[in-house]
């Protein structure tokens, strides 16, 4: 942590989130690029947890970047589970036809 | 520019660069290949920031299981990928407008703060590596969370199985219970056929 300073860390950070928010408006018909990123979302954030944690000499930071880590996990692989489940009942994964609880 | 500092901006150029190529891909695999890349390239900053025991574990878990979960939904699944791009440019000026405004919003945040003084009860252990240093902390103060991390983990496994198990009706399967219990009184039957009768 001596050569490079947090802000370095934060700006990465920030962009990544960007990009990752970026990603679920552009793609907005494919789930899984959406699922992908919100993994580029969490991992943005778990920079941030873990930079603040070598910068503060704090080792709190990296343990609950490592829960972070087993709920993107959990989050992944539910995911997966409902987008194979509606591919197999509907034949698509786009977004816009998920629209049946709509009213 | 000491050699750190250019290893981390060659990460960080390369991490950015293919979280890009992530939502912007035209192919679904191509994606999930661009977003193992942007994982590798995350776990060497974290070796960089001397945090080795996150960087493995981010290799193991991402690239290892999610990113290959991913790769397998995508090949598995029979999807029109040329349908699924219509309309990316239409989304285009609101996805640039929100992102534009939250980039924003975080460089105020981030030109706008200061640390406090260290609260004085920070969690460090002083000639530990990385590894052991975590382990000290998550199997003894942190236990409770921990355990509940494993039982987060549980119930994933069994709602993944339970959404996907698809228990099939007009398929003839092998029912051993069914097998076991069979008795000779009552499959086979004994007949005296007369000659030239038949059945």
């Amino acid at each position: 942590m001596s050569a490079i300073p947090l802000s370095h860390y934060l700006t990465f950070a920030a962009t990544l989130f960007t990009i990752g928010v970026f990603g679920i408006f552009l793609n907005r018909k494919n789930v899984i690029v959406i699922l992908m990123s919100i993994e580029l979302i969490l991992l943005a954030v778990n920079i941030n947890f873990v930079a603040f944690s070598a910068a503060l000499g704090d080792l709190l930071g990296q343990i609950f970047a490592m829960f972070i880590l087993t709920v993107a996990a959990a989050e992944a692989a539910i995911g997966l589970a409902i987008v194979v489940v509606y591919f197999r009942n509907r034949g698509s994964i786009e977004v816009e036809d998920i629209n049946l609880m709509r009213g | 520019m000491t050699a750190e500092l250019f290893v981390w901006w060659m990460l960080a150029l390369v991490a950015i660069a293919s979280a890009v190529m992530v939502i912007a891909a035209k192919n679904p695999v191509h994606s999930v290949l661009f977003l193992i890349l942007c994982f590798f390239n995350a776990a060497g900053m974290f070796v960089l920031i001397g945090a080795e025991f996150l960087a493995m574990i981010l290799v193991v878990v991402y690239v290892g299981a999610v990113a290959v979960l991913f790769l397998f939904v995508v090949m598995m699944l029979d999807i029109n990928f040329v349908r699924l791009r219509e309309g990316f440019l239409n989304y285009l000026p609101v996805g640039a407008l929100v992102g534009i405004v939250l980039l924003a919003e975080l460089v105020l945040v981030g030109t706008s703060w200061a640390l406090r003084e260290p609260s004085p009860v920070l969690a460090t252990v002083e000639g530990l590596d990385n590894t052991r240093a975590l382990g000290s902390f998550l199997y003894t103060e942190h236990f409770v969370v921990f355990q509940i991390a494993g039982l987060i983990l549980l119930v994933a496994i069994i709602g993944a199985i339970a959404l996907t198990l698809r228990q099939r009706v007009a398929v003839k399967r092998q029912d051993i219970a069914r097998q076991v219990h069979r008795r000779p009184a009552e499959t086979v039957t004994l007949v005296r056929v007369e000659t030239g009768k038949g059945v």
